[in-house]
């Protein structure tokens, strides 16, 4: 494979209220993702990597914001996760 | 900024543990060395498989969720979800979703998923009963608790269609010997009787990380764009755990692949295996997206394209670097995704009488869809089959098929699937076994078969159980006069004959629908009584 790291990588969330601002942060952090909206549900891919910060979470949420709270709302993703407090990061590690 | 807080004493409170800490402490700090037994005697299935495991803690939970915190989430999902199942009662919702079609769809869905939920949590319980390491425990333990969670929020969900609707009241019979819904059962069954490695490939790789994505996603989807509240609510609800399963999936395949060199000709045999398993089963939610949503956001071939071809080809992909290579035969469900849904869904009119829902021919506007979704396949191969049966309806002599199918011994579908590279030729595979002769769907499920001939042969299929006048209820003679096998064996099923199956036109959910709401029963045909109110 020519570009192997380029793989993508999806994650999906409910579409409601929470998850606006968890879509708002990850489009602003991840300017090469795309978000594909259908009924009930948004699904955000990006080739390689994508990352959900908490610190922009927090910024467009105006409150504090723990990352496991993403379980409440997710629907799906795909590539390997790694979850610290800060970051939550989905990756092809090749 | 800097200066650390101190209490009046002047200590420091202690530092609050990080993620990765608090998960080492509540998962490694839980395990103990036994000290009166052999370890090989308190996890005794660890080894027959041929897996070999050097380093148990090796193996981590990327989302390292320990059961506090899973107990929190999960409280808040059981709460958003029952307060939307209410006001889904309160408001009638089930006259709120598209048409009376929809719910045919449901029947499905509670009959045969609900089974496997439960089957699931039986089966992740024993993992966590099996497996050495803690890490994999505490992951085993808190998704059998997820799946007995799924299978009650469905049956709560949907005990709500089943006030109005037939053919949702005997689920847990239904599940046990209901013709096509042996189909997943046995899917299930055959991983829960293996080993705990097979079990964990079979479910949470090839069957959760690869595979479910189709039957939340796009199904889910759908269902929300029919205005099903309670189902999309369960259904998502459920997902936000599968994300979870799903990691787990990743992690084991992983984790297997990276102990010993070994395991990884066994586990991409289990790849194999359970991967034409899982597509196999998932024929009918191919059906359903296609047939089944009167208001569709995405085509089975779509799906398909995204969710396997795309996702499914980064991760194998990925797993190349450990000697893995895409599951066997994965170019024949590429080569089949222009047909699978139409030819089950033509084997699913056929057999209608036999069925537990109502079915119907495509309308004319559901066909353009097809063209259009399918231009390779769908004008060419099944349209005018469609057109044929549509005529063949409207002079009242509709088409159907009155004997008993042969049934594949590995997937247990009717032999319906057509030939790789001839769709106008229906697929069959034999193998001979101590004199006895099996029928396959597919070189597959023969593969699958003649591998472990001796489990395959236990197997019960339904049509089988029929011949051999094992379906029939306690008390039934067939030596009476009027006796009929089909209505007795239906019954046996939980399946109420001349009520839950035949033409949805006909059914009485159909014209219970138009009574109830004063609208079409099937929104793409006209009214199939006189209680739809003419608007102009």
């Amino acid at each position: 494979m020519a570009e192997p790291a380029r793989q993508p990588v999806f994650i999906a969330f409910q579409a409601n209220g929470d998850t606006i601002p968890i879509v708002d942060a990850i489009e602003q952090d991840n300017p090469h993702a795309q978000i594909d909206e259908s009924p009930g549900m948004v699904k955000i891919t990006a080739p390689g990597k994508l990352v959900v910060k908490r610190e922009t979470v927090e910024e467009m949420a105006g409150r504090a914001f723990d990352l496991q709270e993403l379980q409440v709302n997710l629907i799906s993703l795909s590539g390997s996760l790694d979850e610290t407090e800060d970051e939550f990061t989905l990756e092809w590690k090749l | 900024m800097s200066a650390v807080m101190k209490d009046k004493a002047g200590r420091q409170p202690p530092k609050k543990l990080s993620l990765k800490q608090n998960y080492e402490m509540l998962t490694r700090g839980l395990g103990w060395e036994p000290s009166y037994q052999k370890k090989e005697d308190i996890y005794s299935k660890l080894t027959y498989e041929g897996i070999h495991i050097h380093d148990w803690s090796a193996w981590e939970d990327p989302f390292r969720l320990t059961m506090d915190a899973y107990w929190k989430y999960q409280g808040e999902k059981e709460r958003k979800l029952y307060a939307i199942i209410d006001a889904f009662q309160q408001n009638n919702g089930q006259f709120n979703v598209t048409d009376a079609r929809y719910v045919q769809a449901m029947k499905i869905f509670l009959n045969a998923i609900v089974g496997l939920e439960y089957a699931s949590h039986r089966g992740f319980n024993m993992l966590s009963r099996e497996f050495e390491g803690v890490g994999p425990r505490v992951a085993a333990q808190m998704q059998a608790i997820d799946e007995l969670r799924h299978a009650t929020t469905q049956i709560h969900a949907l005990s709500h269609y089943q006030k109005y609707f037939e053919g949702m009241s005997d689920f847990p019979q239904q599940f046990d010997r209901t013709w096509y819904i042996s189909i997943p059962k046995s899917f299930f069954e055959d991983a829960q009787t293996a080993g705990p490695f097979e079990f964990i490939t079979a479910i949470s790789f090839a069957f959760e990380y690869v595979l479910t994505n189709l039957v939340f996603m796009p199904w889910m989807s759908g269902a929300a764009y029919n205005g099903d509240m309670s189902t999309v609510s369960f259904g998502f609800s459920a997902q936000s755990d599968e994300a979870r399963h799903m990691t787990l999936g990743i992690e084991v395949i992983k984790f297997l692949l990276e102990q010993d060199e070994r395991n990884v000709p066994i586990v991409q045999k289990w790849i194999d295996k359970w991967f034409w398993r899982g597509y196999r089963m998932l024929a009918v939610l191919a059906a359903m997206m296609d047939y089944m949503l009167p208001k569709r956001v995405m085509s089975w071939k779509e799906a398909w394209e995204i969710y396997f071809e795309e996702n499914g080809g980064a991760l194998f992909a990925d797993l190349e670097r450990y000697g893995i290579r895409m599951p066997k035969y994965y170019e024949q469900t590429i080569h089949e995704k222009g047909h699978m849904s139409h030819q089950l869904w033509s084997t699913f009119y056929q057999l209608r009488k036999a069925g537990g829902f109502g079915v119907w021919l495509p309308s004319e506007e559901e066909m353009d869809w097809m063209s259009e979704k399918y231009p390779d396949t769908f004008d060419k191969y099944y349209r005018p089959r469609y057109e044929y049966w549509r005529e063949l309806e409207a002079k009242g002599e509709p088409f159907e098929f009155e004997g008993l199918p042969q049934l594949c011994q590995t997937c247990q579908w009717p032999c319906l699937f057509t030939e790789p590279e001839d769709p106008t030729q229906l697929c069959f595979r034999h193998s001979k076994y101590k004199g006895e002769r099996y029928n396959f769907c597919s070189d597959g499920c023969k593969d699958i078969f003649d591998d472990e001939p001796e489990k395959f042969v236990h197997a019960v299929l339904p049509v089988h159980q029929i011949l051999k006048g094992e379906y029939f209820r306690e008390g039934a003679d067939p030596r009476a006069e009027g006796f009929d096998p089909m209505f007795e064996a239906l019954s046996y099923m939980g399946i109420k004959p001349g009520v839950d199956g035949g033409l949805f036109s006909e059914h009485v959910d159909a014209k219970k629908w138009e009574e109830w709401t004063g609208r079409p029963a099937n929104i793409h045909e006209g009214p199939v009584s006189d209680a739809v109110r003419k608007t102009g």
